[in-house]
């Protein structure tokens, strides 16, 4: 195939292998054998590497991916497995006249798809009719009965759609399935772009392609102007998300964070008055749109799914009175039924008197006689699967036969099979999709193989009607076959181009004039986010204190080598107090730390660097992996003083990094909370007169003081001295004093600090503790009186939990 | 008849119970040719916060209530009287059943009294391979669907043993069928799911029964509390009929309609999570007595 490529070429190897399959079109080369001029000079540039720049170039773009931390799960496996995203390197190439004809086709499709919906909760005129079957529609878990009757905001049902298409052998696109629930993907397309971006970042081909960008900023405005339709004051938007064990969740995350909208949890909302309101740490705030990424059946467990844990009760509530827009409406998963596109070409002609511009698979409903001989008959090139199946063809999960031969156990003979079951069956034509070129690591020195696949188109509802993501992403098949069912797991993802002849001008996101910038406001938090936020804080300074009580043990056992000094008895005995176990050298409740930080900042991964988001990972796995080596005394301490240094720079990151939000002092708040707190623990046992000997020496240590202490008293360690330096000195940042301090000055920045000019109940707490110690003598500071501020703190903590985070 | 009807519900939370809100569906509304509403009073305390009164997909009445600050116990009491008629003549006029399926499938329609809703699996009620062979067993090909939702019902009966302490609401079709106990709720949900599983629209009807039989007649099962039976249709000249399969008749005058819907899940009459760490207790009483029985 060598001779097709263009002259000049460096390494035409690389396409050597590139062998297009008979009877299947092909995105590189048409039907004739030449290649589309709209990957020429692609082609051109990438046959100029050489296979090591191929892969620095390739290794580029992956490490785009990990950086950011760009994830999806898989509910199969172990739920909490995160995996790479599989970035198929090589983008699909489109012309934008063919894009353009595409989305017209689909618009038509998405305005169809709305009508149909209307009717089904409507006057169901589609059913009284004939032109869809009422057994189909009754039986489907997804046709939300709640809902019938009830009017959308805005009067629209459907605003963000996605279209899975192919290309058929004969060059024509068609539609696999139709994603209308809640169509994930926008965000990773954005990913796979700015990951292409590093792998290609040359003007050509940068300067021919679509950008994303404008779509999003087009989606958003009618969000919001759909937020506030119902009521003349603004609403606040928000993503509602079934939470971060969701195999998409990284990407709610991500858009969350893309849009300036807040990411919500069924929790985070509470309905009252038929008004969907947003627990704030400013208190409830009307919500006027939720952008929903959980299913419906999940979304309100008083009028769906009564199992739902993640949901908010009374939501369908707030839906029907009419002050909550959805987008996409409750109900409208109905639409992805398999069976539906037995009906759409009918309905199509039937409502708009216009037959499909795109057609769709082609299925037949086993419910009826003559559809159900034919599906009989032409088994062999079927998928037979559920009616009400929602997966699209290819995730085989939901296809109970195919080719004519059952998967998994066999139900007697298909014809007996479609007999006793036809109601709730579709067959689908087994489709062949078209090849685009892929990169096939497994051949040496790497080759370009064409591979299946299908492409996600995004339809976002705009007041100047559907507008489409320029682009998008193409899933890519793992093998050579370029049926449909090799579409299934273990696939890679590729970026899709929209190319354009000539040079487009650089837009980007529409920017306002000089004299109309505003700078946007951070927006409401949700109490969650600020209580995950907060007890990150307090977990890492948990994590610290400990693994400096650990160290301080191994390094007296170095030096004693005898468990039985009391010293060491003492230590062992006040850490097991909480729950910390010396006898294992690397004390599981020391993992046990970090896991819990790091499931409190996964839940705001919104809000928290991936940067620290991945240095949690690090110390996790480093953590994790000095537990089976580790030796006590010396090896210990030094694997402590490892992990303390890991934890610095993750607490660096936050001081350094973080916008000074109300998250950033929530976080910050926890952390000195728990610092001072664990700070009067350790004085009341270690700088008590019972002590053993060598006990405020340990104090001082675990405290980081020791430099400051020798410099400041140069004399033996007294009780005094200590107790001024860890308790009293407001230079001190391990200073009770110090912290207490810090956790004023937060409280008095968050809102609601004051009312009428008189601090509040939270302050009125910080304020005496404060003035007590600021007044304070040493000598004043008993044990008792350190465990007398452990309650007050307590006490503070459960002030801030009721206030805000609840 | 008419009959006075007094219902009280009580629950207790261990710990005060935050943001309830609950969906009621207690209200019993008039039903052309059954029964008429001549008063009813549901009244909630404490007093909730929000109180809407409306009717769902199937027409039941529902009220919806919520709190917005914590509450430990909550207390329903529902009052009616209520007129129930004579059921019309039981001449047969259902399908033969090997029509039945045509006749379903003719009724294009998605009302709330169209038999689709009631054909398939319904969230608490799938239709079981086992209890269909059980449905089939009782069948004879030459039979009318009234009689067979009857030989269903009667061998169910027969074949169930009443137990209020074998099964709560939770326990599925499949685990009270195993067993061959339960409660109403359970006969209620096996006779829909055999039915079901055989072709016949079936759904869930909750209610009452009168609480003392007429002179010289049994006493009912399932007296004493909410009571549920089974509806079924069984063609377009007869539509809709009710058995009870936990007493063995079809629904006459001794029974008094709520709700009607696919299994228990849709009339369940307290519905919504409550926000509280503890446990909770539930009391109920319940008295149906007719009208001149009624001490006044």
């Amino acid at each position: 195939m060598s001779q097709r490529l263009p002259s000049g070429s460096a390494t035409p190897d690389l396409f050597a292998a590139y062998k297009q399959t008979p009877d299947v079109a092909d995105e590189l080369f048409d039907a004739t054998g030449r290649m589309r001029p709209v990957w020429r000079r692609f082609v051109d540039r990438f046959t100029r590497l050489s296979p090591e720049e191929i892969h620095t170039r390739f290794e580029r773009g992956d490490q785009y991916l990990r950086d950011a931390g760009v994830f999806y799960r898989q509910y199969s496996n172990d739920p909490l497995t995160e995996r790479a995203w599989p970035l198929s390197h090589i983008p699909v190439i489109l012309h934008e006249q063919e894009w353009d004809h595409i989305c017209a086709g689909l618009a038509q499709r998405a305005d169809l798809l709305e009508q149909v919906m209307a009717d089904l909760y409507g006057p169901a005129r589609l059913v009284t009719e004939g032109h869809l079957p009422a057994d189909l529609i009754a039986r489907s878990p997804q046709w939300l009965r709640p809902m019938v009757g009830v009017k959308p905001v805005g009067g629209h049902y459907l605003h963000f759609l996605a279209f899975e298409i192919g290309r058929s052998p004969d060059g024509s696109w068609f539609v696999l399935g139709d994603r209308t629930q809640a169509p994930s993907g926008a965000g990773f397309a954005l990913e796979n772009r700015m990951a292409t971006g590093r792998i290609f970042p040359e003007r050509f081909p940068r300067a021919h392609i679509h950008k994303l960008a404008g779509f999003f900023g087009a989606f958003r405005d009618a969000m919001e102007d759909l937020a506030s339709a119902s009521s003349k004051r603004p609403r606040v938007t928000g993503i509602m998300t079934p939470g971060p064990s969701n195999d998409t969740y990284y990407e709610h995350t991500y858009i969350a964070r893309y849009l300036g909208m807040m990411l919500l949890e069924g929790e985070d909302i509470v309905v009252e008055n038929g008004e969907a309101m947003v627990r704030t740490i400013e208190g409830l705030q009307p919500l006027g749109l939720l952008w929903r990424r959980i299913d419906a059946s999940f979304a309100d467990p008083l009028e769906f799914d009564a199992r739902s844990q993640i949901g908010t009760p009374g939501l369908m509530e707030a839906v029907r009175t009419g002050h909550l827009a959805m987008a996409n409406a409750l109900g409208s998963g109905v639409l992805e039924m398999r069976a539906m596109m037995a009906f759409l070409p009918r309905i199509s002609k039937v409502l708009t008197g216009a037959p499909l511009d795109l057609p769709n698979i082609a299925t037949w409903w086993c419910g009826g006689a003559a559809e159900r001989a034919y599906v009989r008959d032409n088994a062999q090139n079927m998928l037979i699967s559920p009616a009400d199946a929602v997966d699209l063809p290819f995730d085989l999960d939901a296809t109970t036969a195919l080719g004519g031969e059952f998967r998994g156990a066999p139900k007697g003979s298909i014809a007996e099979w479609l007999d006793r079951e036809g109601d709730n069956l579709v067959g689908q034509e087994a489709v062949t999709l078209s090849t685009t070129p892929s990169w096939d690591e497994s051949v040496k020195g790497g080759a370009v193989v064409p591979r299946p696949m299908t492409v996600r188109v995004f339809a976002a509802r705009t007041a100047s009607g559907w507008q489409f993501m320029k682009g998008g992403y193409a899933r890519i098949g793992r093998s050579g076959d370029a049926t449909a069912l090799a579409m299934q797991r273990g696939g890679s993802v590729a970026d899709v181009w929209v190319v354009s002849d000539r040079p487009l001008p650089k837009t980007g996101p529409q920017l306002p004039d000089e004299g109309t910038f505003l700078r946007s406001s951070p927006g409401w938090l949700p109490a969650r986010a600020a209580d995950n936020l907060f007890w990150l804080g307090r977990y890492l300074e948990r994590f610290e204190d400990a693994a400096r009580l650990v160290r301080a043990y191994h390094l007296r056992l170095a030096a004693t080598d005898n468990r039985n000094d009391p010293r060491l008895k003492s230590l062992h005995l006040y850490l097991a107090g909480y729950g910390v176990d010396l006898d294992q050298t690397l004390p599981e409740a020391l993992i046990a730390r970090v896991i819990s930080a790091r499931s409190c900042a996964t839940k705001v991964r919104d809000r928290f660097s991936s940067d620290g988001l991945a240095a949690l990972n690090d110390l996790l796995k480093t953590a994790s992996r000095m537990t089976a080596t580790v030796q006590p005394g010396d090896d210990c301490a030094r694997a402590m003083s490892v992990l303390i240094r890991k934890i610095a720079g993750i607490t660096g990151l936050v001081h350094e990094n973080m916008y000074r939000s109300a998250g950033w002092r929530f976080l910050s708040f926890g952390r000195a909370l728990e610092r001072a707190d664990a700070m009067a623990a350790l004085l009341a046992q270690f700088a008590d007169g019972q002590a053993p000997e060598g006990s405020l020496d340990l104090a001082v240590e675990v405290g980081d003081s020791v430099i400051t202490h020798q410099r400041r008293y140069r004399i033996e360690t007294s009780r005094n001295a200590v107790i001024d330096l860890m308790t009293l000195d407001a230079d001190n940042p391990r200073a009770i004093l110090f912290l207490i301090r810090a956790m004023r000055t937060h409280a008095q920045a968050l809102p609601r600090a004051s009312l009428n000019g008189r601090p509040s109940e939270l302050l009125r707490t910080i304020l005496p503790l404060e003035a007590r110690l600021a007044c304070a003598h040493p000598d004043e500071i008993t044990s008792e009186d350190l465990q007398g501020i452990r309650a007050e703190l307590a006490e503070v903590s459960d002030l801030l939990s009721s206030i805000y985070l609840r | 008849m008419l009959y006075d009807l007094s219902l009280t519900i009580d629950y207790s939370y261990d710990a005060a119970s935050d943001r309830t809100r609950n969906i009621l569906r207690l209200l019993p509304s008039d039903i052309t040719g059954v029964q008429k509403v001549r008063q009813r009073l549901l009244t909630v305390s404490p007093l909730p916060d929000e109180r809407r009164d409306g009717t769902d997909f199937f027409g039941n009445e529902v009220s919806m209530v919520a709190w917005h600050h914590p509450i430990d116990a909550l207390s329903l009491q529902l009052t009616a009287q209520i007129e129930r008629f004579e059921p019309a003549s039981r001449l047969d006029l259902s399908a033969p059943l090997k029509d039945l399926y045509r006749e379903v499938i003719a009724q294009k329609s998605l009302a709330a009294s169209a038999p689709h809703h009631f054909l398939a699996s319904s969230p608490r009620v799938p239709i079981l391979p086992q209890i269909t062979a059980y449905g089939r067993e009782c069948l004879t090909p030459d039979m009318t669907a009234l009689k067979a939702v009857e030989a269903v019902g009667q061998a169910l009966h027969r074949d169930m043993r009443f137990d209020p302490e074998a099964t709560d609401v939770d326990t599925s079709p499949e685990d009270a069928f195993e067993n061959r106990h339960g409660v109403c709720q359970d006969f209620a949900h096996v006779m829909i799911a055999a039915l079901r599983g055989v072709g016949i629209p079936a759904g869930y009807v909750s209610g009452f029964l009168r609480t003392f039989p007429p002179p010289g007649q049994p006493q009912l099962e399932g007296a004493d509390a909410m009571h549920a039976w089974v509806r079924a249709w069984v063609g377009k000249e007869h539509g809709w009929i009710e058995f009870d399969p936990t007493n063995d008749q079809f629904a006459g005058t001794d029974y008094i309609t709520i709700g009607y819907g696919r299994d228990y899940g849709d009339v369940a009459p307290v519905k919504g999570a409550v926000r509280s760490a503890g446990g909770h207790r539930t009391q109920q009483a319940v008295d149906v007595i007719p009208h001149d029985e009624t001490p006044s």
